[in-house]
């Protein structure tokens, strides 16, 4: 598989929100505007991308009777770094909004999915190319019901205002408005993805 | 390359290899963002402290918290008072604490020396979005405020009497159909006040020129 | 000559249709209705026609054209869910919040879940639900009765559950006094304390409506009788525990509790089959009302507490079976 069908495959066919209904908790939790979704969905690829490769590297290193510590220590140790970075150059609202779920990155099962299922067994280039696409596959869901919740919800995209406040339908950008939107967005996605099981 | 064979030597020596390579990166990631981490929590709270002030360049000259005892509830007020450029106190701004309707609700509220309200910026509260949580801008400005505009509580001050909602009889217009959030918040700002008087009275027995060097 | 046709039984058919149950679920909210133009005019007018006339282009609209079935209008329950999401709305809930309603109610609520029959939550509720949670100011300012000719200026005022609910925070029973009394509650017709939602500000003509389905046997009694029996005695309870807590006499009289427990929890769809089932689901309906009522966010807790039982219902239904005929209990 050519690594171009390794990245598409990730973003598309195996989209790990639509598809997969992987990470369904950040997902869920922090899509309350399309900035929150989107840095939650980078951040999530930054860490994919890494931990891919770095245990695509070491995978002939680690006995088979241990790898799932080794993997979580591996992870954890690039989502820590990743939250230190983030409090410390990152702007303030996003850190408030994200808040636990950056830490929280170290369970989403997307993360040990794929080295799992991808990385312990293939090239440590393949395994980047897969955490790149799952991990966009991951950013642009969570974008995309971070933009359907911010303009119902709050009137704007990415801040930017094209709603009045009256017409602001807040349950969007309350926790059951993430189900609700989720729920109709994955049966679009299935319905313009086609029957192609 | 073969993997590892499982024996025991070689999965703890994979294991304490990778933990120990793993506890290095982050002492060093940790050695590298401690600086700004605590740099930018300070930075924070000074802009809090700058935009309930409305002066600029602000500089807090000491800092006291105030312990109250109320209905059996022990209440804990910070008071950041503050001075301009040349040294010149310009008042406080208080953290206050009360009870929303959804929670606790913690406010910052600058006073300046007669008493009258500069600003106030909300640090915590878990009011209903859309009714209570509009504290955030409601009392804030006066068009929100629709009939009369009475909402503002900007220039007020509890000097003259304990501000409080229209409907009791007070001066400030409550958010629409949020009048427990209002109460509460206008709680938090007249118990503010009264922190700020203690505080003034208890911490001003000579020792105010001295403070100024701390800032 | 018709064609001989055999088919499988049963053969004889009772007169038992969805057309006639949901009409007379139309007939037993005309009191209620008529009660309501009485005392907000124009304005419960303008939204009980809003909200029917959306909901049945929507269900026409939404089965025609996306689920490609065949419309299912003349059954009624589109007028029934349209009719009592309006009797839902405060009667001066601009026009295009009660479209949202509407569509919320119909396509969300029922539609997306195979339509009438498939729904595992009342489809007004959904709506209404969701027009509190999203619209949260304009759902909870209500106009005073008596304003025959106005919609959207009419005078706001306070229903008797948030007076309980500001007595309750704030710890003041003398707050209670302004609480009308059960007469006035029954009526509906005390002018300052009577705000509430289109169909709510009588219980009179909502008992009126549950006697007219209890003599036709659409519903039976058990659902609303538990519920009310329910926040009777825990409501009762806690004024003896602490007064400030409500009367509980005002506090079944009050607020949708009243069209909550006849017209909504008894929806057959949503509801449990066995009349000891209904009894469960009614008594939980009640607690959570009491509950969320007290010491929830919201000072109304019907509809929630309506839709938490209908998530219920399905294992209430598995674990209160009837006896099947000549079974013999297993023994252990």
């Amino acid at each position: 598989m050519s690594n171009y069908k390794i990245f598409i495959n990730g973003l598309i066919k195996e989209n790990p929100t639509f598809v997969l209904f992987l990470g369904m908790c950040p997902t869920l939790a922090t899509t309350t505007s399309a900035i929150n979704g989107l840095s939650m969905g980078l951040a999530t690829m930054a860490v994919l991308i890494c931990t891919n490769f770095v245990i695509s590297c070491i995978r002939k290193l680690v006995p088979d009777m241990v790898h799932i510590p080794v993997y979580i220590v591996v992870i954890a140790g690039f989502v820590t770094v990743l939250q230190m970075f983030m409090s410390a150059y990152a702007p303030d609202s996003i850190n408030k909004a994200l808040g636990i779920y950056i830490p929280l990155i170290v369970v989403n099962c997307i993360i040990l999915g794929r080295a799992e299922s991808f990385a312990c067994k293939n090239t440590p280039v393949a395994s980047a190319f897969d955490g790149l696409g799952i991990g966009l596959g991951f950013a642009l869901a969570l974008t995309l019901l971070g933009c359907v919740r911010e303009f119902l919800g709050a009137g704007s995209i990415f801040g930017i205002h094209i709603l009045p406040e009256v017409t602001n339908v807040l349950l969007f950008v309350l926790p059951p408005g993430a189900f609700l939107t989720l729920g109709y967005l994955v049966a679009i996605f299935n319905k313009v993805r086609g029957n192609d099981k | 390359m073969e993997k590892l064979k499982p024996t025991l030597k070689n999965m703890t020596l994979v294991l304490v290899g990778v933990a120990v390579v793993v506890g290095f990166i982050l002492a060093y990631v940790n050695h590298v963002t401690e600086g700004p981490i605590a740099e930018k929590a300070k930075a924070t709270l000074a802009q809090g402290i700058k935009d309930v002030m409305k002066v600029d360049g602000i500089q807090v000259t000491k800092e006291d918290t105030v312990k109250t005892n109320v209905d059996g509830k022990d209440l804990t007020y910070i008071v950041h008072e503050t001075s301009d450029k040349s040294g010149k106190p310009v008042g406080a701004a208080v953290e206050s604490t009360t009870t929303g309707f959804g929670g606790d609700l913690k406010v910052l509220v600058g006073f300046d020396h007669d008493g009258k309200i500069t600003g106030y910026t909300i640090l915590e509260s878990s009011e209903t979005p859309g009714l209570g949580a509009k504290a955030e801008k409601w009392f804030q400005s006066t068009a929100d405020g629709g009939k009369g505009g009475k909402s503002c509580v900007i220039g007020l001050s509890p000097k003259d009497g304990e501000l409080k909602v229209s409907k009791d009889g007070g001066q400030v217009d409550a958010i629409t159909a949020s009048t427990i959030t209002s109460r509460a918040f206008l709680k938090a700002i007249n118990e503010a006040y009264a922190a700020y008087c203690k505080q003034n009275t208890d911490g001003t027995s000579g020792a105010s020129k001295q403070e100024n060097k701390k800032g | 000559m018709g064609k001989l046709v055999v088919s499988l039984s049963p053969h004889a058919h009772g007169t038992d249709t969805v057309e006639r149950n949901m009409f007379g679920v139309v007939i037993a909210l005309i009191p209620a209705l008529l009660v309501s133009f009485l005392y907000f005019g124009l304005g419960s007018v303008v939204v009980c026609l809003t909200s029917v006339a959306a909901c049945m282009f929507f269900e026409w609209a939404i089965s025609k054209y996306m689920l490609s079935q065949e419309p299912s209008l003349t059954d009624g329950s589109a007028i029934v869910t349209g009719l009592l999401l309006g009797m839902n709305l405060p009667s001066n809930l601009p026009l295009w919040i009660i479209i949202i309603g509407a569509l919320v109610a119909i396509g969300v609520g029922k539609m997306s879940f195979g339509g009438l029959g498939h729904n595992p939550f009342n489809p007004a509720l959904v709506g209404r639900c969701f027009l509190l949670v999203s619209f949260p100011a304009q759902m909870t300012s209500w106009p005073l009765i008596g304003q025959l000719g106005k919609y959207s200026d009419a005078v706001t005022g306070a229903t008797p559950l948030s007076i309980m609910k500001t007595a309750i925070k704030t710890n003041d029973p003398s707050v209670l006094n302004s609480v009308p009394d059960a007469l006035h509650l029954l009526l509906g017709n005390n002018p300052t304390g009577g705000a509430g939602t289109i169909g709510e500000v009588c219980a009179l003509a909502l008992i009126l409506g549950l006697c007219f389905m209890l003599w036709r046997k659409i519903i039976t009694w058990h659902i609303p009788v538990a519920i009310i029996a329910t926040v009777f005695v825990f409501s009762g309870l806690l004024h003896l525990a602490n007064p400030v807590y409500a009367n509980p006499l005002t506090v079944i009289l009050s607020g949708g509790l009243m069209l909550g427990a006849i017209f909504m929890a008894t929806d057959y769809v949503t509801s449990p089959m066995t009349h000891k089932g209904q009894i469960i689901y009614g008594v939980c309906i009640g607690f959570l009302t009491v509950v969320i009522r007290n010491w929830g966010s919201y000072p109304e807790g019907m509809s929630f507490a309506i839709l938490i039982m209908n998530g219920f219902t399905p294992l209430i239904n598995y674990y209160v079976k009837p006896k099947r005929f000549g079974e013999v209990p297993a023994k252990k």
